[in-house]
């Protein structure tokens, strides 16, 4: 048991989520093992983006129990704060804070949270920044970097807080199409390296190549889930092959 | 006009004088109060956005002259006389600086609000994904953004206070306005009087607004 435990990194169970009348997320149950890469795909307002947003509860639970790394974050009591330490999110406008340049960026929250002193950190952020192949952008402003640009050094944020878990929300949506490929590079690395990652996106050919799992959402439902070759290649549910259909 | 100067313009400087403390203590406090309400009104507790949204609404729905009346007259005589407590005294210059920072306060509670709202929430949210508390995003990553945007309105409500000092004649504190007044009284020279106060008025203004454009330019980051 404490060794079943200790390999699941998410656990979902019976979750749903409202905004006032709207149900959004219906009756989500879901495990991640640690290590594994679940992509999540599914049309526009199925309710992918929000269950990822509830997995760090940017979006409140409205009903049902998430566990993150042997925490229920849906009690109110714990330390959310704690658990987001662990867990880095990216997001599909990416978000760097405008008035920092990129090493302050990375190096704001581990050395406001005091996790490492300010040399470790720079350190650290230099050597993150050269893993997403920005070493030379330290002291750029996020305005003078492209788009793709700035999705790596999201992605450098994140990790520079040294996450188990990595959550990435359309991370490529909002890059010109010349510059998706840098991004999902990034992130390829990161998979091959071990990062648990949870990917909601619209790139078919990134959830076939490097998830281990992909699930299809509708309606705010999980309406089919199975391995990329599953999946892409003999969905069982109508809609899910609806849906490959428009978008391959 | 340089009989004016001659004689009465070292009176007249003084005034002057008296005219920025009072604006110096009325914006202290208006930052400080603006500050705190501003940010009441963009937390997620209830009551908090709810006695932000009753203090802005009614000192905005109050002249200031009736503001001025009420503090300088009014509450000593609640205090002393309907109340019995007695012993309460304001000066012109304790009740036109209580005056000015309430009323001025309550705008910049707006300014802050609206400032802290214009910043898009993804920067707060990418503060809180890597576990910083609310009240550090604000202050990290939050509130420098919007202070940048803030600074046009903030110095506009500047000269806008600093304009509505000359209210606060009425309460009889030697400021600018109360002084003139004096003057064309022993001189009869209204003109001559009235235009130099103007103008003494148009270049502490300007002076501040060329200060404020230095500081907006000194903010812009890495541009």
């Amino acid at each position: 048991m404490e060794h079943r435990q200790k390999k699941v990194a998410i656990h979902v169970s019976h979750l749903k989520k409202s905004f006032k009348s709207l149900e959004v997320l219906k009756d989500i149950s879901l495990d991640v093992a640690e290590g594994e890469v679940v992509v999540i795909i599914g049309p526009s307002g199925s309710g992918k983006s929000t269950l990822l947003r509830c997995l760090n509860r940017l979006e409140e639970a409205s009903g049902g129990e998430i566990v993150i790394d042997g925490t229920d974050i849906t009690d109110r009591k714990c330390d959310i704060n704690k658990v987001r330490e662990r867990v880095g999110m990216v997001f599909q406008h990416f978000n760097l804070f405008n008035n920092m340049n990129v090493l302050r960026n990375l190096m704001l929250a581990p050395v406001d949270l005091k996790k490492q002193d300010r040399d470790t950190a720079r350190k650290k952020a230099l050597e993150m920044l050269g893993r997403v192949g920005l070493s030379d952008k330290a002291e750029a402003y996020p305005h003078q970097l492209s788009g793709g640009q700035k999705q790596r050094v999201a992605i450098a944020r994140a990790l520079c807080m040294m996450p188990d878990i990595m959550l990435f929300d359309e991370p490529t949506s909002a890059l010109d199409p010349e510059m998706v490929g840098e991004v999902l590079e990034v992130m390829k690395h990161l998979a091959h390296i071990g990062m648990t990652m949870v990917v909601v996106t619209h790139e078919m050919g990134f959830a076939r190549e490097v998830g281990d799992r992909v699930i299809f959402m509708d309606g705010g439902l999980i309406l089919e889930e199975g391995t990329p070759e599953e999946i892409f290649g003999n969905p069982q549910n109508p809609r899910t092959r609806d849906f490959l259909n428009k978008v391959l | 006009m340089t009989r004016i100067i001659t004689t009465y313009g070292q009176l007249l400087a003084v005034a002057m004088g008296q005219t920025l403390l009072l604006a110096l203590y009325g914006l202290f406090f208006a930052c400080i109060i603006g500050m705190i309400v501003g940010i009441m009104s963009v937390v997620s507790s209830r009551v908090c956005r709810f006695i932000a949204a009753v203090f802005v609404n009614l000192i905005r729905g109050v002249p200031m002259i009736v503001l001025a009346y009420f503090i300088f007259f009014g509450v000593p005589y609640l205090w002393n006389s309907i109340l019995g407590i007695g012993g309460m005294t304001l000066t012109a210059l304790q009740a036109g600086s209580i005056c000015l920072a309430l009323n001025c306060g309550a705008y910049m509670a707006e300014i802050i609000r609206a400032g802290i709202e214009s910043v898009d929430v993804g920067q707060m949210e990418a503060a809180r994904s890597l576990g910083l508390p609310w009240w550090r995003s604000m202050v990290r990553v939050v509130l420098p953004q919007a202070i940048r945007t803030m600074i046009p309105s903030i110095i506009n409500q500047f000269i806008i206070t600093l304009k509505d000092t000359s209210i606060l004649s009425v309460i009889g504190f030697p400021e600018l306005v109360n002084t003139a007044k004096n003057v064309v009284a022993a001189t009869f020279m209204s003109f001559q009087t009235w235009a130099i106060v103007g103008a003494m008025y148009l270049v502490v203004i300007l002076l501040l607004q060329w200060a404020a454009k230095a500081l907006e330019r000194r903010l812009k980051y890495g541009a």
